[in-house]
């Protein structure tokens, strides 16, 4: 390695000729620049480029219909519903993979990332083996009466899988430098183990709950091969936006695909920007201390 | 560290147990459950009609394409990793930051967005169907569309990875080398590369699993072709709807074994270099000392 001509270098007097600049900087940046706009920003500027193309009175009667207003509001819904439930769960197994050592930590610990790891279509197909009316927890569901399968709760059941490494990963670091002592002299002051949570810890997480909840949620509007196995798919029912746009597409309905996309898109990016904003503040405050 | 050690405040023994079994509850209901189902559905009817629904020559010209998309779309994106990496950790210019986000854009984008950019490029009625069409070059509903769609939205992966570690390295040692009168080419090969090698395997090894694992975008631009664009996910998809529930597990437990070994090698990195399970790129202009 360079240590030790680092140290010759250094120690050399006779060294006079400035600090070189590095290398590379036109060839790089340019190399990225070129593969950014012909991969990514040409096309999807292509989009919205395509949607005015076709007119503002087209993408109103298409945005403004029943059937695609329920796909969107299905979407965004369920998504809300899936991220609020990966709030609560992600925080309790964050929480547990931090501070408490059991058996198979490591174990446990690696297992959150599947989500990740494992193709959404596999996921989509053993979600719904797993809640379908004959499967392992369908069966016993419905008994109960509860139907998962190819209703909008096997959707939220879906995109709870997708997103709960998000919000885990998120909480995880700043859990870990989380002071143990501020909540030590809260529970030294005859605070409860609760009102040390609420007080103390919570304020603390809310940045970070907010960040995961918010890239659990951007994950979850636009995920497509874990929902549509187990959704069901009806019209104005279990029809999640994406795959509308699919639907769209397969009728040659490339203006109707289009408007859609760009309501997602716009969405995606408010919610990106915010995130952005949020990691800014949280960043801010932390090196404030 | 102290955290494991900690015992008073907070997590008297009942409430520690109890979340303890909350969590490991959840996560066997969420993750451990599907994992199993697949294996299980798949091995359902024998190994023996496992074997063949493996062997069929469908699943074999499916997992050929896959291997041939991701040995194209990776590298691409590996080459493209580097130099953001290089460029962003290692000078300082202005828009850095939005540079940074918007590589990170396709993370934003739905799959089937992803998708439907490369329809309206290169489709029969896109900006380029025309062109395409007179020169009789296929794009979308082929294997190149499936590559841009891949490319697409694996296209963060391995540049998010390495701008921190980069970032993290500093510019020292390869200041050291060019001092030294090594060029640039001979600086990266022989002093940024080895310092990366870790991070870039990492970043590598995500592309890679999200890669052969693409559905939505590839979905959507593969015109579904047995045995030419159907690439693992899709034949998973296609069997499935066939009521062929044995077969599509079983192709199935392929892909869950690739997000299996994905997992260990993320492990086994993390466990060689902890920095990277919290990487983030460093965005603002006064980098922070690293010592």
């Amino acid at each position: 390695m360079a240590t030790p001509a680092a140290a010759i270098d250094l120690d050399n007097p006779l060294r006079r000729t400035p600090r070189r600049v590095l290398p590379g900087f036109g060839l790089t940046l340019g190399y990225t620049m070129l593969y950014l706009s012909l991969l990514v920003l040409i096309p999807l500027s292509a989009v919205f480029i395509r949607s005015l193309g076709s007119g503002w009175g087209h993408f109103w009667d298409v945005v403004t219909d029943r059937r695609v207003l329920a796909a969107l509001r299905l979407s965004f819904g369920a998504s809300l519903m899936a991220a609020s439930i990966n709030i609560i769960f992600g925080l309790v197994v964050a929480w547990v993979l931090v501070r408490y050592p059991f058996p198979f930590k490591r174990l446990v610990d690696a297992s959150v990332d599947l989500p990740f790891a494992l193709p959404t279509a596999v996921a989509g197909i053993a979600l719904t083996a797993l809640y379908a009316p004959t499967g392992w927890l369908g069966a016993r569901l419905l008994s109960l009466g509860v139907a998962v399968a190819f209703t909008p709760l096997g959707i939220i059941v879906a995109l709870t899988f997708i997103g709960l490494p998000f919000v885990v990963r998120t909480l995880q670091p700043v859990l870990e430098d989380l002071d143990n002592e501020v909540e030590q002299a809260a529970a030294t002051l005859g605070a409860s183990g609760l009102q040390a949570f609420v007080r103390v810890i919570l304020p603390a997480l809310w940045p970070a709950l907010l960040t995961g909840f918010a890239l659990a949620f951007a994950r979850a509007v636009g995920e497509y091969g874990s929902v549509i196995f187990i959704a069901g798919n009806m019209p104005m029912k279990s029809e999640i936006a994406p795959l509308l746009i699919v639907t769209k597409l397969e009728q040659y309905d490339y203006a109707g695909a289009t408007a859609i996309a760009v309501v997602m898109l716009v969405a995606s990016f408010a919610i990106m920007l915010a995130i952005n904003a949020l990691q800014h503040f949280a960043l801010t405050r932390h090196g404030g201390r | 560290m102290a955290a494991a050690e900690h015992s008073g405040g907070i997590g008297p023994r009942l409430s520690r147990r109890l979340l303890i079994a909350v969590a490991l509850t959840f996560l066997g209901l969420f993750l451990a459950l599907p994992l199993l189902v697949v294996f299980v559905q798949a091995l359902s009817k024998g190994i023996g009609s496992y074997l063949l629904a493996i062997s069929d020559p469908m699943a074999w010209a499916a997992i050929k394409l896959t291997l041939t998309v991701a040995a194209i779309a990776v590298p691409c994106n590996l080459v493209f990793g580097v130099a953001a990496a290089w460029a962003i950790a290692k000078f300082e210019f202005r828009g850095k930051s939005t540079l940074i986000t918007l590589i990170d854009l396709p993370f934003a984008v739905s799959p089937v967005i992803a998708g439907l950019v490369f329809i309206l490029l290169f489709g029969s009625h896109g900006w380029f169907g025309g062109l395409l069409r007179a020169h009789h070059i296929r794009v979308v509903f082929a294997v190149p569309g499936i590559v841009l769609a891949t490319v697409f939205v694996t296209f963060p992966f391995i540049a998010r990875e390495l701008i921190p570690v980069m970032q993290a390295q500093g510019k020292d040692d390869e200041e050291t080398a060019l001092s030294l009168g090594a060029n640039g080419w001979q600086t990266f090969w022989r002093v940024t590369l080895p310092n990366i090698r870790w991070g870039l395997l990492y970043g590598v090894l995500l592309c890679n699993a999200r890669a052969m694992g693409e559905f939505g975008a590839v979905s959507v631009v593969s015109g579904h072709v047995r045995g030419q664009t159907n690439t693992m996910p899709l034949h998973v998809e296609i069997l499935y709807n066939e009521y062929n529930y044995t077969a599509a597990f079983a192709v199935a437990s392929l892909l869950a074994l690739l997000a299996l070994l994905t997992l260990a090698g993320k492990s086994f990195l993390e466990w060689r270099q902890p920095e990277l399970r919290r990487a983030q790129p460093v965005r603002d202009r006064t980098r922070r000392q690293i010592t």
